[in-house]
């Protein structure tokens, strides 16, 4: 094992940076790492290779959840083309987004509140189609790497995401209280 | 975390929650989100023929740091001229609200929502802000 931690995410597990990618192979690379690194095998290491053994595992754990979903993947590709999301300091998003955004809040709290399991039910089921529009939509902007415009298009798909991420929760949130009142 | 006694007072009463009418004379919008925790601010503000702002509201889904924000800056703008608003820091919320660093971003929220609101009045009434000048 010749560890090399200045390597990507990509790299690591020996596979070519890309949007599409094969989870299965993604998988089987992590699994190998971690059977690499496993502090078993270093039961009789010095310090020295035990740390550089911890390290790795470290960096294959944050490696693989990165790659794992497509939110944390897409930014992660952005930031390898040089291009901050920006997702802690600008709040400026298209208009029409935030209004469907705020439609949508509105509509979680109002069936939370009425107790409305069906509108909950229709809600999470409109949230994973808006979702799979925006990963598809992300995945197609993504392709190239090297298209300028498309890679900015592409970080508003990332922020984008973000928020359906967040309303996915609260959709989750709402239906947990109910169930659970 | 624990909240000051300013962000639960904001939180339990919010102050000028809602929305204007669509077709109310010298409304203006500012809508902005922050991603990283998928917060949405909606402020209006609606300003007289002399360029004072009469009446705020605001639409905010968020934390508590976030709705306190909002509503404070409500309150914060209502008699004061555009130019006056626009001179409103996120650090002067932060500090009045008694807010954590983690929550900073809630403050920069509403102050962006205000400029945006502002700006959203300039682009709809530039020319009754140059005439009010006169």
């Amino acid at each position: 094992m010749t560890p090399d931690f200045s390597k990507n995410h990509f790299a690591l597990f020996d596979l070519v940076p890309s949007f599409e990618l094969d989870l299965s192979a993604l998988e089987a690379a992590y699994r190998e790492v971690q059977r690499e690194v496993h502090p078993d095998r270093f039961a009789g290491a010095n310090d020295a290779e035990r740390r550089v053994a911890a390290q790795w595992a470290t960096q294959a754990n944050e490696a693989y959840k990165t790659l794992r979903t497509p939110l944390a993947r897409g930014r992660y590709l952005l930031r390898l083309a040089g291009i901050d999301t920006e997702e802690e300091s600008n709040t400026a998003m298209p208009r029409e987004f935030l209004m469907g955004q705020m439609a949508w809040r509105e509509a979680v709290v109002d069936a939370r509140e009425s107790g409305d399991i069906d509108a909950l039910d229709r809600l999470a089921n409109e949230h994973r189609v808006a979702e799979r529009a925006l990963v598809a939509e992300l995945a197609a902007q993504l392709a190239d790497l090297s298209n300028e415009a498309l890679l900015q298009g592409a970080k508003l798909t990332v922020r984008k995401l973000r928020f359906l991420e967040k309303l996915g929760e609260e959709i989750d949130l709402a239906q947990e209280a109910i169930e659970g009142s | 975390m624990a909240y000051s006694s300013k962000v639960i007072d904001h939180y339990e009463n919010p102050r000028n929650v809602g929305s204007f009418g669509r077709d109310e004379e010298g409304v203006a919008t500012g809508m902005v989100g922050a991603p990283a925790c998928g917060d949405v601010m909606k402020l209006q503000i609606k300003v007289g023929a002399n360029g004072i702002i009469e009446d705020a509201k605001f639409k905010t889904y968020g934390c508590g740091s976030a709705i306190a924000s909002s509503s404070l800056v409500t309150e914060w703008v209502k008699g004061k001229s555009i130019d006056e608003a626009s001179q409103i820091k996120n650090t002067q919320i932060a500090e009045e609200l008694a807010l954590p660093p983690v929550k900073i971003h809630c403050s920069i929220l509403a102050e962006d929502a205000i400029k945006a609101a502002i700006a959203d009045y300039k682009a709809k009434h530039g020319e009754a802000l140059k005439d009010a000048a006169e």
